[in-house]
């Protein structure tokens, strides 16, 4: 056997379980998370009173204004110094879904906005009320459009799932760094945890690609039915 | 009976309805005619609250609204809204849910009813419009008149008290506004009380008994459609006849 296959077969499963433990339950949680934050804040941009409007452009703008990485180093590192003292998971917990959110709620709102006014309309005229008009029948159509551009953010969520590497967080990448550390083999072991987020990444592709189709079956609207 | 006193309402500065009255009597079909931007649209829309005039009053059956330039609580705003039902120009329909979804809609979400009995009644009224053997289509699959059919079953799924519709067959072909004509004609013989703001003279003469002409936010003249259409009194009504008819030729003969 070749000493790079060994080497890599070796260090598999560390890496796999750096993965399992650490960059998937983060990348769902944060996920899961900065989607339900984005939701709340697109509501309160495009109809919260304009305090609450205001607020959450503000924290859209500092969010997308500012590197990831430089957030996290404000969360791990910068808050102990005022009494908030966290957790490495927690902490990189609380930066990705701060990202996720303010990126996500752009999105949201887009598609929320790209609804016609005659939808509401024809909801409040069989009586809905705004959020019964919302829930049954802005938000099925905005999903659907939603689907491609949140699939993007869930994608690179889960590539800069490795930036918690710097704030101590085991998973992945950072397994992969020890890794390196004991066996100088640096070009094997990254190239290695690059193939695994490459299929982290088409997996996620491939579902991103189901749930198109089962949601444009559902509407009526893919060309297979027109 | 609805009635509609003094109606006011403007857009800014600009006064599109400059205190309309009209009655229209139960089992009775009202035309509201007039040029674009006459506020005939705009007048259906503040039957239903899809806009709040600032000035006047609506009765609609038990129900009386003053209008104070505050918007009406949310109950009197649902309830208004459960008594008309409103057919728009370009139909509307909710394109992720069938033709039969379409129309349970209000029933299900509204109203709560339980899903067989909404099932089985808006099943009954797609039948009325003809359509009950497309009750499982998507809206992208149905033709415009088969679109606006689905529209009036919707429209009409809470029994309201008035069936508003908002240029029903302008945004049709005239074949497929033949079949929506038909419908409306055949919904007002079984006395379905109708507003219809309208620029088709053959909607408005096969299915109205009474008419108003609107111009500039006023009502010009108002009374039965056959005499308005035929033998209007005031020469602004002549004049906006006299257009219509050109654009429908052989309709309703002076």
């Amino acid at each position: 056997m070749p000493h790079w296959l060994d080497l890599m077969l070796q260090s598999l499963g560390p890496l796999l379980w750096a993965g399992l433990v650490f960059t998937v339950p983060l990348t769902l949680l944060s996920f899961a998370f900065g989607l339900s934050l984005g939701f709340l804040t697109a509501l309160a941009r495009l109809y919260g009173p304009p305090p609450l409007a205001g607020l959450a452009r503000f924290y859209v703008w500092i969010i997308r204004g500012t590197p990831l990485l430089v957030q996290l180093f404000v969360i791990f590192y910068g808050l102990p110094s005022v009494g908030i003292l966290l957790d490495a998971f927690p902490a990189a917990l609380i930066g990705f879904t701060l990202n996720v959110g303010a990126y996500s709620s752009e999105i949201v709102r887009a598609v929320i906005a790209s609804i016609p006014k005659g939808q509401w309309e024809a909801s409040y005229s069989i009586g809905m009320s705004w959020s019964q008009a919302l829930r049954r029948t802005v938000l099925p159509q905005a999903a659907r459009t939603a689907v491609p551009p949140l699939s993007n953010t869930f994608i690179s969520l889960v590539k800069d799932t490795s930036l918690a590497a710097a704030v101590t967080v085991p998973e992945l990448f950072q397994a992969a760094q020890r890794i390196v550390a004991v066996t100088y083999e640096p070009l094997i072991i990254y190239i290695e945890a690059a193939l695994i987020y490459l299929a982290l990444s088409s997996v996620l592709s491939a579902l991103q690609d189901r749930l198109e189709k089962r949601l444009a079956r559902s509407s009526g609207l893919s060309e297979a039915t027109a | 009976m609805i009635r509609l006193s003094k109606i006011e309402k403007s857009f800014g500065p600009l006064a599109v309805l400059r205190g309309v009255s009209l009655t229209v009597a139960e089992g009775s079909v009202t035309a509201l005619i007039g040029p674009s931007g006459s506020g005939k649209s705009t007048l259906l829309r503040c039957v239903n609250l899809l806009e709040i005039p600032e000035a006047g009053e609506l009765v609609l059956g038990e129900e009386t609204v003053r209008f104070t330039g505050r918007a009406p609580d949310r109950e009197t705003i649902r309830r208004v809204r459960l008594q008309t039902g409103m057919v728009f120009q370009n139909f509307q329909l909710f394109p992720h849910r069938t033709a039969l979804g379409n129309v349970m809609e209000s029933l299900l979400v509204v109203l709560k009813w339980p899903e067989d009995k909404a099932r089985a009644r808006a099943m009954e009224l797609l039948d009325k419009v003809g359509l009950a053997h497309r009750a499982d289509a998507w809206p992208a699959q149905l033709s415009g008149g088969q679109q606006q059919r689905v529209a009036i079953a919707r429209a009409l799924a809470s029994s309201p008290r008035v069936l508003l519709c908002d240029e029903p067959t302008s945004a049709l072909d005239p074949e497929l506004a033949l079949e929506v004509v038909e419908v409306l004609t055949q919904l007002a013989r079984e006395g379905t009380t109708m507003m219809i703001a309208t620029h088709d003279l053959r909607l408005a003469a096969s299915v109205a008994q009474e008419a108003a002409l609107l111009e500039a936010g006023e009502i010009v003249e108002s009374g039965p459609a056959r005499e308005l259409f035929t033998n209007p009194r005031q020469g602004r009504t002549r004049r906006f006849i006299s257009t219509l008819r050109a654009e429908a030729p052989g309709i309703a003969p002076a």
